[in-house]
């Protein structure tokens, strides 16, 4: 308090928003000293999260993540494709991120946002190398017809760690997702069974009348932290993500498998010791994450 | 536990190196960088007027181009300028040409493994070449991980697809100074232990994240050397022929 400092003396005199807009850095370093974020949230904790199961009743599997404000909807729509030559056992997943423009003042309408290609690649890469799913276990006919997964992620509000809510929607979206349940029809083709022909046993058998969940081995769960100088903030709103740059994103899996560590740049170094800090804050934040998945996925089961 | 590699080199043997400056006549800094048979040409054009759309005017950008070897630029490309925008504008001075757009066009030559470290180190040279103020240089490694946590230094593309997860690394260059020593922020550890930027794929023990950062930071000494050397011969040759 005792330095001589210009912005630190208008800071008595100024109204807080103004000195908020003007001095936005200082601002949070104020509270920073302070071990207190602006939202009166402690330096590590992570806003609150709610997930919603089967949000799209039109989609097979659906989800809304919410951490603090930001808000993502993933949904899930099972496709019969013919299997590659090369994996004549397995399904696919296709995974795509969407900004439409109502989320955020950055996005402007027609220009697709700069960071939803590199948040997709982000996330589908996440998803396969956590080996969260086998997709031996889309697979229906060996050779002839398997699932094809194309599962979307809408952002309807972009208020800082998009990766977390995404990565926790599509994971609780595929914790959602029931199998719709086929037949073979006479030619040797994959008919999608109706309500009716289930219950009236026809002649035409269902091809997967037991899998109709997967089983999900390891589940990835991530958490983003801001380091700026010394400090370690978790889960950062978008203000944040805007004033301090960098970013470590960090993805445990259930088991304690590190997924990925992920730090475009930034500038702040990254040291061993803060790197343990951030694989330390991820390890809680993935027990919380799992209890939250838990009972949404148990209260579903009571409906 | 040893782990044959079809090359013949040991498992902290990276390929042989090598980097040229000024290759371009029409661009104000280009390299190209390669190790072993992973090539990358790098071109610099900037600072040129004016920023871009959504970014801050009060400091200079950056714009990173990557140009695939063939066809479209596609999700994992754009991930690449990304990371590439993020790791140059940490290593650049952006506050000494506020206002100006500096571009980089990153062209593949030939991808045989280890693409985006190299792509990184081309572009550290090219901005070099191209006299744009930095903080320090920045050298990238990519780092293995097999299934039995054994790892090897700088894959070529068949180690990359048949180990289970890798790691690309960036350190930054430990600054020769006339100045006196500046302390440095960690508590005892020296700057070049810093990670600029890390980006992994496939997953791992963390024991085995760790191992792959002490690794990569021995590796990227001895790269940071040849960085160095090699920018130096290429002025001091120079100024012989202005002279």
């Amino acid at each position: 308090m005792g330095l001589p400092n210009a912005s630190e003396d208008l800071s008595s005199e100024m109204e807080v928003d103004a000195f908020r807009r003007l001095f936005p850095l200082r601002y949070f370093e104020r509270h920073l000293t302070e071990s207190i974020r602006p939202d009166a949230r402690p330096l590590r904790k992570a806003r609150d999260t709610t997930i919603a199961l089967g949000a799209v009743a039109s989609a097979d599997g659906s989800a809304l993540a919410k951490i603090g404000s930001t808000t993502m909807l993933a949904a899930i729509k099972m496709e019969v494709m013919t299997p590659s030559l090369e994996s004549p056992d397995e399904g696919c997943i296709a995974i795509d991120f969407h900004m439409p423009p109502i989320c955020s003042p950055i996005v402007r309408p027609g220009r697709p946002a700069e960071v939803a290609p590199v948040l997709s690649k982000q996330l589908s890469d996440t998803i396969t190398s956590s080996g969260m799913i086998n997709l031996k276990e889309l697979s229906l006919v060996s050779g002839k017809a398997a699932w094809m997964a194309y599962l979307d992620i809408y952002c309807l509000d972009a208020d800082g760690a998009l990766f977390d809510a995404a990565l926790l929607s599509a994971v609780a979206s595929f914790s959602h997702l029931q199998i719709p349940v086929v037949s073979l029809d006479y030619d040797g083709k994959i008919v999608i069974m109706s309500e009716e022909q289930k219950e009236e046993n026809s002649e035409t058998k269902p091809v997967n009348k037991e899998k109709r969940k997967l089983t999900l081995s390891t589940i990835p769960f991530s958490l983003t932290c801001i380091l700026h100088k010394s400090y370690i903030l978790a889960d950062p709103t978008a203000e944040e993500e805007s004033i301090m740059e960098t970013l470590v994103t960090v993805v445990l899996d259930s088991s304690g498998q590190l997924v990925s560590l992920y730090k475009p740049g930034g500038s702040v170094l990254v040291y061993t010791s803060a790197v343990q800090d951030c694989v330390a804050l991820t390890r809680q934040r993935v027990k919380e994450l799992q209890n939250i998945l838990d009972d949404a996925i148990s209260g579903m089961e009571i409906d | 536990m040893e782990i044959d590699r079809a090359d013949g080199r040991t498992p902290n043997q990276l390929r042989p190196l090598s980097c040229s400056r000024n290759i371009l006549h029409r661009a104000h800094g280009s390299a190209s960088w390669s190790q072993g048979d992973t090539k990358v040409l790098a071109a610099v054009y900037g600072p040129k007027a004016g920023t871009k759309k959504n970014e801050n005017p009060e400091k200079a950008c950056i714009e990173v181009i990557w140009k695939p070897k063939t066809g479209q630029i596609g999700k994992p490309e754009r991930e690449f300028e990304m990371i590439l925008k993020r790791t140059l504008q940490s290593i650049c001075i952006l506050t000494v040409n506020p206002n100006t757009t500096t571009s980089i066009i990153v062209q593949v030559v030939h991808d045989d493994g280890a693409l985006l470290p190299c792509a990184i180190n081309a572009a550290c040279a090219a901005l070099v070449d191209a006299g744009i103020p930095m903080k320090h240089l920045a050298v990238a490694i990519c780092c293995c991980v097999a299934d039995t946590g054994y790892v090897i230094l700088d894959p070529t593309k068949l180690e990359e697809q048949k180990m289970k997860a890798f790691a690309y690394l960036v350190f930054p260059n430990s600054i020769l100074s006339v100045l006196p020593e500046v302390s440095s922020p960690a508590k005892g550890e020296p700057v070049e232990h810093g990670i600029i930027t890390s980006i992994t794929h496939g997953a791992m023990s963390v024991d085995d994240y760790f191992l792959c950062l002490e690794r990569g930071r021995a590796a990227s000494a001895k790269l940071s050397d040849f960085l160095r050397r090699s920018l130096q011969s290429q002025f001091s040759g120079n100024s012989s022929k202005a002279g």
